[in-house]
């Protein structure tokens, strides 16, 4: 006969296992970043981020790689931005709930899980080949853009739900159109909530490798891109070259990439966290 | 209202109707353009020497395209992923939704973000330096880059989706269900896997679904350490190589136009249809919760 824990004891025990999941979970977070830091740091220096490669990517630093990334980023933001904004506006206040909108809710869900190599081929056939746009940072903006979207559709629509609806009562009532009122009494009470969402999934996708393998990422470019149609290097192409194409690197150098990468995350993903906390404890309503 | 007034919020109105339809026509754009690459490698090859041919040689001669090798690769790390980070994330989500303390929850869940604002390249290197070494040691293995490299550095990559979906589940399943139990002299852990985990099992396969379709996709972390070896796995402890690891890896040097060009646009076709139909699952499950 197997013998029976108490329930006491068993609530014990599965607790502790509950506690041990937790923590393997968010142990590998604190050592890779400390890995990173701590073999990362010596290479950090005013010359690794403001030159160009040099050697092959053996020496020098990660300047345009630095520069494209920031490119990209805001590049992105400016197409999926607008599109999203609007495209939430639409389900939050205009869909009813209909067979329509449940198709588009699913469209958004699909997007959101369309693998990011998937979004490579795509931006590829379409922007590079098929609208001509070419290997440059405008089909790679392009591209991650159309990545970005579901997450700031899904940000935008929480931002705008949580905008009681007393404030467009009144504003439909003191006769102002549907337009004004979300322009007016709606959107600019939704608009912390929409940036931080926006930082937040942007942050994400900017550090994105796959997308932007065959859209906008050069290999080896030791200069800045002189315009939207130029191709540029990117922070983590570069870091994916050099740990795996370029024998004999220093190793250094390979961890001080990474740890540029990750600042430039981590730290955009931070500024959302800390704001988004702010904000749920400030709503005045 | 002025006329012109008018205009513009007809104009604005009608803007917001077609970004609103954005999501689906992109959806089916992604498609078309695959399918308008991928489909013209199916005039040369037939599906069926595709799917289950045994051999991926695309720049042998004659070139063989069989990618069987590469969906087998793809099925062993998220198996191997899954069976990591189904039991870890469903049993932290329990830990954050119903046990720990608020302070505590608000670190566990930024950490969780953080792991998930980590890119995907990153952790492909820290992997690579750290886990591989480990893996070839442990095992007396003559490279670490296997399979099992992959699920590990994967599991953790799938935790974010998993722990995040399944607490949302934990978190919405009603009060009362939980009190009952313990007005009925349950323990907290009885009400919780008795009572709760029932209650919650619909979500947390939704979880578990969209943790599922996160690994298929992911690709640089994947390509870094599993060892790109386009051969039938038949052991966690072999170098394989996935459906999104080939693309990655392979289209830079296929020649545009070219059969190998073609088929990568064809394994695409492959990975959308996948993780369409997993989302389509998981959100079907999702929505049975709302109502």
């Amino acid at each position: 006969m197997k013998k029976r824990f108490n329930p006491k004891t068993s609530q014990k025990i599965a607790f502790t296992i509950l506690l041990l999941s937790a923590l393997v979970t968010i142990i590998p977070v604190v050592v890779i970043i400390i890995v990173v830091i701590k073999n990362g740091i010596s290479a950090i220096s005013w010359e690794f981020l403001t030159s160009m490669p040099k050697n092959g990517m053996r020496a020098g630093g990660i300047f345009p790689a630095i520069v494209g990334t920031f490119y990209l980023t805001i590049g992105a933001t400016i197409f999926s931005l607008p599109l999203g904004v609007l495209a939430a506006i639409y389900l939050s206040e205009y869909a009813k709930e209909n067979r329509f909108t449940r198709i588009l809710n699913l469209g958004i869900v699909n997007l959101a899980g369309v693998p990011s190599i998937v979004y490579g081929l795509f931006g590829l056939s379409l922007f590079v080949i098929y609208m001509k746009l070419g290997v440059s940072i405008l089909s790679g903006c392009l591209t991650l853009a159309i990545m970005e979207l579901p997450s700031i559709i899904t940000a935008t629509k929480t931002a705008l739900n949580s905008v009681p609806k007393q404030f467009r009562e009144v504003s439909l009532s003191l006769g102002a159109t549907k337009w004004q009122t979300i322009r007016y009494a709606v959107l600019p009470y939704a608009l912390p909530g929409i940036i931080t969402g926006t930082v937040l999934s942007n942050a994400r996708k900017t550090g994105e490798t796959a997308p932007i393998l065959f859209t906008v990422a050069a290999f080896y470019l030791p200069r800045l891109p002189s315009s939207v149609f130029d191709q540029t290097m990117a922070l983590p192409y570069h870091l994916y070259v050099i740990s795996t194409q370029i024998p004999g690197i220093e190793k250094n150098i390979t961890y001080g990439t990474a740890l540029v990468l990750i600042i430039f995350t981590l730290s955009l993903n931070l500024v959302g966290i800390i704001i988004r906390t702010r904000l749920r404890k400030q709503k005045k309503w | 209202m002025n006329k012109i007034g008018k205009v513009k919020e007809f104009f604005i109105e009608k803007l917001i109707v077609i970004c609103g339809s954005l999501s689906i026509i992109f959806v089916i754009l992604i498609f078309i353009f695959l399918a308008r690459e991928g489909l013209t490698f199916f005039k040369y090859e037939s599906i069926k020497d595709f799917i289950f041919g045994r051999n991926w040689y695309p720049l042998s001669n004659p070139a063989r395209f069989g990618v069987l090798p590469l969906i087998l690769g793809s099925v062993m790390v998220t198996l191997g992923a899954m069976a990591i980070s189904i039991p870890l994330g469903v049993a932290c989500a329990f830990y954050i939704a119903e046990i720990v303390n608020p302070k505590m929850k608000d670190i566990l869940k930024t950490g969780i973000e953080l792991l998930a604002a980590i890119p995907s390249v990153v952790i492909g290197f820290v992997g690579m330096v750290t886990l591989v070494p480990m893996v070839k040691k442990i095992f007396h293995l003559p490279t670490g880059l296997t399979a099992l490299s992959g699920s590990i550095m994967l599991a953790f990559m799938a935790m974010p989706t998993i722990v995040s979906i399944a607490e949302d589940a934990i978190t919405a399943v009603p009060k009362r269900y939980k009190e009952a139990a313990l007005a009925l002299g349950a323990t907290h852990w009885q009400a919780i896997y008795k009572v709760i985990l029932v209650a919650a099992a619909p979500g947390i396969f939704a979880a578990i679904m969209l943790g599922i379709g996160r690994v298929i996709g992911e690709t640089m972390a994947v390509m870094m350490i599993t060892g790109n070896a386009a051969v039938i796995p038949h052991t966690l402890l072999e170098p394989v190589r996935t459906l999104t690891a080939t693309i990655a890896a392979e289209m830079g040097e296929a020649i545009r136009g070219s059969n190998h060009y073609y088929a990568l646009y064809a394994v695409g076709i492959i990975l959308f249809i996948i993780t369409f139909v997993i989302n389509f699952i998981a959100d079907i499950f999702l929505h049975r919760i709302k109502k």
